[in-house]
């Protein structure tokens, strides 16, 4: 059923973004493969899964993001039905380096995949009932649904990268 | 006579207003005309290809009714919801309050300038005049607002500010705005504009004091603000300034977070055709997102950042009491209407728009916000196509909006203007200060029986000089255009000379006789009948008014609602007797399907809605019922449409009527006329551009035929094919685009040996 849900969310992702998949064990090595350097990310959050001990810097300041080419960030959740991340706010800076960086790279536990965009307003929802609970207080009540690179067509015609990043790839971790 | 305070006279108003659109076409047209084409036939596929579309707009329709109606308690909610999160609301009951209300925030905060993303709510609070005033500094950071702010203008479409530019006008643009010559200077490119405007834009952000952005939604229970944006400049303007205002008008409540599925899942399919916006942002401030502080290089505490919404009423309180108005409320401003109307893809919204907003449903809206008078030079440009409807995620009935702003423009109008010669020519149910040209087209019926009396007489002074000035000079006809002329033998006269023909009849139908079928065409009919009786039908054409379309399209509420009572009144009996209703004219079947609903008591709307048919899809009903189509004229057979019109001809041309695709009924003529053996291609414009009475008037007769134009295109040279139109408007106008007889495809399934006509 899981990788079912990976196959038909890699599918629907399609050209928006690059998915690679990996497991914690080859996380480090996936991560520098896919990063240009300069490279900023934020905490990941998963258990076993960590940017130590790769080419991506964690300290972020305004500096640092405006020279990063690359963004590494985590996703909270991803929507098999539009290939859509949800991009949690967080207090590290997620939304900033899933933003500012020209590639963002978002990594994807392959448990936290939920159909379509019912499922996904339900958990959202969800983060807000949860709010009495303090230890369930990592579940944000601000998020993105990003789906591919931002993108204009005031200029005339479809260009991708404006704001945003130009390009958008996906970590997926089987494993978790 | 007719001169308003103006001082100038109807003539000289409507030719400068023709000349206005004719200078907005070739200025913007082209353009608009592009992009809005293709977001247009991009959202048709969407919605095409989606499962749920239908079931969504049910429910965001559901949605919407029920938060206007709720919307007080959502204040108090979202109040409560936002404070309690540790944000301001404040509540701004008009444009110049909700300035205030920012420009204390301003002061408040020490701020000098501000950035903004795309909001149209802003634009028609006039933010940017007010802290321009003030002295602050304002940056838009959309791209298209960008273009729009640098060239001093107004957006010409509700989501694509910049639609009327192309990139070599934008690239002018900016070489003059920031001096670029020789080498430095920029070319049309567009990747190369978007990396100039987005550094320019992006330096803005870096450094601004306070973002301002608009909101698609906001959520009462628990104050989240939803974004929806492709650029991403409104997710940096939310979180990079240290202070994020909100703005929104006061419909954007929705109760709770799940409701915004239905929209999140729409709005781009509508609007731009692409299955979702590349960001859509769910903020629920504060956020928790350290403040980059890239002067001082470093990442200040989200405790830092302040938070404000502003929830502006500026008349839509007003409108949410306002029967008419209030389902305006319910749009989600994503720009469909405008992309599916033939008349704003010719010129966009600088002319079919007002003082901010454009399109269809700008007409509510500005109505509602700034008064009637705003949309008076808008409204007419809705001919009452409907193809909107089919397309507007909430289900807003859109030309209903334009026709009531249209019928309160009317009884609004200076009385001096009461004319006794049109007036005692046309006696109606509207007030003395109604346009000539109006209550010609509204009255056509009365007119048609007078003239009907001494038809070679009418025609002769519709079609002279001196009666082609009267009519261009009292009336406001195009003189360019000839008002089709009246029949020698009405199509009820034949019918009552020739008498039903069919021996042991299946069933007995009425043949509603429209006003143009009845008194211009009478052709149609016959070939109706025909068929008709070839499918063993007796027919019956009993006396029956005019739909009540004809005033019902220039805004004349009350005339159409007597029309519609008096014609419910004429067929009660024949539905009495389990008769169906068969109908020519597509207009009118629109009439009885839709518009009816407003016009007459539930009961009997759903009766005649029930029984009344489209011709060709009754047709198309009866031999699925084991009528046989070799009943009928077969491709390459002799038909009532006669040799001198191709009728050896196996391919058809056909254009659908605009109002007959929102009822879902094309596809039973071509099903039709290919089991007849014709290969038919259909067009894929909205609109002929004829659109009843709008051809003809002089200030819009050039739009008109610019649309006609688009039509001829899509449908090409038509040799050697025979081109086949269901509506009366439609044959009139592509007869005078392709200069030849134009036949109802009734016409061209008639057999000829039924009788020529």
């Amino acid at each position: 059923m899981t990788t079912e849900r990976v196959d038909s969310f890699i599918s629907a992702v399609g050209a928006t973004a690059t998915v690679h998949t990996s497991t914690v064990d080859h996380f480090i090595e996936t991560v520098t493969d896919v990063i240009t350097e300069p490279a900023i990310g934020t905490a990941i959050g998963l258990d076993g899964v960590s940017l130590d001990n790769t080419p991506v810097e964690t300290d972020l300041t305004p500096a640092t993001l405006a020279e990063a080419r690359t963004g590494v960030t985590p996703a909270a959740y991803a929507l098999t039905e539009y290939g859509s991340l949800a991009i949690p706010t967080d207090s590290d800076g997620t939304e900033l380096v899933s933003l500012y960086t020209s590639r963002h790279v978002a990594v994807l536990p392959a448990s936290q995949i939920v159909p379509d965009m019912k499922a996904a307003y339900e958990r959202f929802a969800d983060s807000f009932s949860m709010d009495s609970a303090p230890e369930q207080d990592e579940i944000p009540t601000t998020q993105v649904f990003a789906t591919g690179p931002s993108a204009t067509a005031d200029m005339g015609t479809l260009v991708q990268g404006v704001h945003g990043p130009d390009e958008v790839q996906i970590i997926l971790v089987e494993d978790r | 006579m007719s001169s308003e305070k103006d001082g100038r006279t109807s003539t000289e108003r409507r030719e400068a207003m023709a000349a206005r659109l004719q200078a907005v076409m070739e200025q913007d047209g082209e353009s608009i005309g592009r992009i809005t084409r293709t977001a247009n036939q991009l959202s048709a596929y969407a919605y095409d290809q989606f499962d749920a579309t239908e079931q969504l707009r049910t429910e965001g329709r559901t949605i919407k009714e029920d938060a206007i109606e709720k919307l007080p308690s959502l204040l108090d909610q979202v109040h409560e919801a936002v404070e309690s999160n540790g944000g301001t609301v404040h509540l701004a009951s008009s444009a110049e309050d909700a300035n205030r209300i920012i420009r204390e925030i301003m002061a408040g905060e020490d701020a000098e300038t501000l950035v903004k993303s795309k909001s149209m709510t802003t634009e028609e609070l006039a933010v940017n005049e007010a802290l321009e005033t003030a002295g602050y500094d304002v940056f838009e950071t959309d791209l298209g607002e960008f273009v729009i702010q640098l060239a001093d203008e107004k957006p010409s479409h509700l989501i694509g500010p910049a639609m009327h530019k192309s990139s070599d006008d934008i690239a002018e643009l900016f070489n003059e705005t920031y001096g670029l010559t020789g080498e430095d200077a920029l070319s049309g490119n567009p990747h190369e504009l978007t990396a100039f405007a987005r550094e320019k834009v992006g330096e803005r952000i870096r450094q601004a004091d306070v973002g301002m952005t608009g909101a698609n939604f906001v959520v009462a229970e628990t104050g989240t603000l939803m974004l929806v944006t492709n650029e991403g400049n409104a997710r940096k303007t939310a979180v990079t300034p240290p202070t994020h205002i909100a703005v929104a008008g006061i419909e954007k409540l929705v109760p709770s977070i799940t409701d915004l599925q239905p929209f999140t899942e729409l709005i781009a399919r509508a609007g731009t055709g692409q299955d979702l916006t590349s960001y859509i942002s769910l903020l629920t401030p504060p956020v928790e997102t350290p403040i980059p502080d890239f002067e001082e290089n470093t990442l200040r505490p989200a405790t830092d950042r302040e938070f404000h919404l502003i929830l502006v009423d500026n008349g839509r309180m007003a409108m949410r009491e306002d029967e008419q108005l209030r389902e305006t409320l319910y749009c989600i401003r994503c720009g469909a209407c405008s992309n599916s109307c033939a008349n704003f893809q010719k010129m966009g919204g600088h002319a079919f728009g007002g003082k901010t907003y454009t399109g269809g449903i700008g007409t509510g809206w500005e109505a509602g916000v700034y008064g009637t008078d705003s949309a008076a030079d808008m409204g007419d440009l809705c001919t009452g196509c409907s193809r909107c409807v089919p397309r507007c995620p909430v289900k807003i009935d859109i030309p209903w909006i334009n026709t009531v702003v249209r019928d309160r423009l009317n009884r609004g109008r200076d009385p001096e203007t009461f004319d006794l010669l049109v007036d005692g020519l046309t006696p109606d149910e509207e007030p003395t200060g109604l346009d000539p040209q109006k209550r010609l087209f509204g009255n056509i019926e009365r007119l048609a029986t007078l003239g009907s009396y001494a038809p070679r007489l009418s025609n002769a002074a519709i079609t002279s000089q001196p009666g082609r000035w009267v009519l261009s000079k009292f009336f406001g006809v195009d003189p360019d255009r000839t008002l089709p002329t009246l029949a020698t033998e009405s199509l009820r006269e034949w019918y009552g000379a020739r008498g039903p023909q069919v021996t042991d009849p299946a069933r007995d139908v009425v043949l509603y006789p429209d006003l143009y079928t009845e008194y211009f065409n009478p052709a149609r009919g016959k070939a109706a009948v025909a068929v008709l009786e070839a499918l063993n039908c007796r027919v019956y054409i009993p006396p029956v008014p005019e739909s009540g379309r004809a005033p019902l399209s220039q805004g004349m509420v009350e005339t159409a609602t007597v029309q519609a009572e008096a014609v419910n009144s004429a067929l009660i009996s024949q539905l009495d007797r389990g008769r169906d209703v068969v109908v020519i004219e597509p207009s009118d079947l629109a009439m009885f399907r839709g518009e009816y609903e407003r016009l007459l008591p539930a009961a009997s709307f759903s009766r005649l809605a029930e029984n009344s048919y489209e011709i060709l899809e009754f047709v198309s009903a009866l031999l699925t019922e084991g009528e046989s189509i070799d009943a009928l004229a077969m491709a390459g057979e002799p038909s009532a449409v006669g040799t001198d019109r191709g009728e050896e001809s196996t391919t058809i041309a056909y254009h659908s009527h605009c109002q007959q695709r929102t009822l879902g009924l094309e596809s039973p003529t071509t099903d039709v006329l290919t089991k007849a053996g014709y290969t038919v291609r259909t067009s894929s414009v909205e609109c002929c551009g004829m659109a009843g009475s709008f051809g003809y008037k002089q200030e819009y007769a050039g739009v008109s035929q610019a649309v006609g134009e688009q039509l001829a295109d899509d449908l090409g040279d038509g040799a050697g094919e025979l081109i086949v139109a269901s509506g009366t408007s439609c044959q009139e106008q592509l007869g005078w685009l392709y200069d030849r007889k134009v036949p109802h495809p009734v016409e061209v399934l008639a057999p000829a040996s039924t009788g020529r006509m």
